[in-house]
């Protein structure tokens, strides 16, 4: 049945998902940091985790963020096809949103309007909009505002076929670690295997919002997901690159069908901080 | 090891700082980041005086979130130092003695701090909210104009950080996972 959403409301959620997940880690990355903690061999990691759990509990009591780093803010929206939308123009609401939450939620403003020129647009907008039209009447709204301190350390590689699941191994413990303590361990990584060039950098980014403590429905990448946290573990970076034995949190894989001729794999690195949050209207 | 360490400090007090001491900080420090680097290095090219006295003197870099009215600052972790690795051995050079921020820094780098005897520590990355509450004072110097890049005076209470490069060049990034 067809439904009608002003896009009022999207605004509304939007600023609302981007201040409350920049004072408040969502439960699977707040349990995650804390298991760490557990696990955690090296005396100065565990001293490491236990002041990021002790920073958890400082901004969520006293609405600071997390991180200064509040990110520039991605957006997923997945909208029924079903829907009508009423009002403002969709991205004008998701930007007012967004300059809704940095300006009156004491979030830092980290965007420049132009890559060469660099002047700081003000109130942290434009933001990264990825829309996908789904099926029904429903739309979800997932944020993701990221930090360019892990994003930096970000890399492509299009492999060759004949690499293989071997290749795509070596390009994400490659990336990690010359990520090391640049990008804030201990991580979340996202990778996208397959698609094209852009997608597979899509794919990543969209695997860091997914909930920690899940694997992928396909079954090599779950056991690959498995594979390389142990590995990564085993590189001995650790908690803010200290040494350690916890230099993931999780590996997140999403393949997609490609090309006969290639292997793109993207690995979107992500701190501690891996800030997500979702609703559906 | 772990001890106390107020800033500016002389040179035989840096130089007794080894690589994996945890340290608490207490006293003043300067805050910059990109911008401002990009600032000062134009007016050294240029051959014009800096706004601010570097000699013996510590920069964070770090770029806060504004403070909520009746606070002292808002959010204040490290943010990556190899993007001042462009600025810090010529600032080194000129007598900037410790630098705090995260991350690897680059050979040149390492080469100015034996040099000058200076050192590199870590705060902890994705700990602004518990680093903010070391914070005693917050008051910008220069640059207002660059907002959360400006450059800010701090005065800190039992900041922590870790000594990552050593005055002998020592370096704990590298011994953990050498790149």
């Amino acid at each position: 049945m067809k439904r009608a959403i002003d896009t009022g409301e999207i605004r509304e959620a939007v600023k609302n998902l981007l201040m409350d997940v920049n004072y408040r880690l969502s439960p699977d990355v707040a349990n995650a940091i804390t298991s760490a903690e557990k696990a955690e061999k090296s005396e100065l990691g565990k001293k490491v985790l236990g002041t990021l759990t002790e920073n958890l509990r400082v901004a969520d009591e006293e609405q600071i963020p997390i991180c200064q780093d509040t990110g520039m803010a991605v957006i997923f929206l997945d909208i029924g096809q079903d829907v009508q939308l009423m009002g403002e123009y969709l991205e004008d609401a998701v930007n007012s949103g967004v300059r809704e939450a940095y300006t009156e939620g004491y979030l830092r403003k980290s965007v420049v309007s132009d890559p060469i020129e660099r002047k700081n647009s003000g109130d942290n907008t434009p933001a990264i909009i990825h829309t996908r039209i789904v099926k029904g009447n429903e739309v979800t709204i997932t944020v993701a505002p990221k930090g360019f301190g892990s994003e930096n350390m970000s890399r492509i590689f299009m492999l060759k076929p004949a690499q293989g699941i071997e290749g795509v191994k070596e390009a994400v413990l490659e990336t990690v670690k010359a990520a090391g303590p640049n990008a804030c361990p201990p991580f979340v990584v996202g990778v996208g295997i397959g698609g094209d060039f852009e997608e597979s950098a899509l794919m990543a980014k969209r695997a860091l919002t997914r909930e920690i403590g899940s694997h992928s429905e396909v079954a090599w990448a779950a056991d690959l997901e498995k594979e390389l946290l142990e590995e990564i573990n085993s590189l001995g970076i650790g908690p803010a690159g200290l040494g350690g034995s916890v230099t993931a949190l999780a590996v997140h894989i999403i393949p997609y069908a490609t090309h006969i001729a290639g292997l793109p794999v993207a690995v979107n690195m992500c701190c501690h901080v891996d800030r997500h949050g979702k609703v559906t209207l | 090891m772990e001890r106390k360490l107020t800033l500016p400090a002389g040179k035989n007090e840096l130089k007794s700082l080894k690589a994996g001491d945890f340290v608490t900080i207490s006293g003043q420090i300067f805050v910059a980041r990109d911008a401002a680097h990009k600032r000062l290095m134009e007016l050294i090219s240029a051959g014009k005086d800096l706004p601010i006295d570097i000699k013996g003197e510590t920069i964070y870099y770090m770029g806060p979130t504004p403070a909520r009215p009746g606070r002292v600052t808002g959010s204040a972790g490290p943010t990556t130092a190899s993007r001042m690795d462009f600025a810090a051995p010529t600032l080194l050079d000129m007598g900037l003695s410790v630098m705090i921020g995260k991350g690897k820094r680059s050979k040149e780098v390492h080469e100015a701090i034996v040099k000058n005897g200076a050192v590199y520590l870590a705060a902890i990355g994705g700990a602004g909210a518990v680093i903010s509450k070391a914070i005693e004072k917050s008051e910008v110097v220069c640059y207002e104009d660059l907002g959360a890049e400006a450059i800010r005076r701090l005065t800190v209470k039992d900041f922590p950080a870790i000594v990552v490069i050593d005055s002998t060049g020592r370096d704990l990034y590298e011994e953990v996972s050498p790149s």
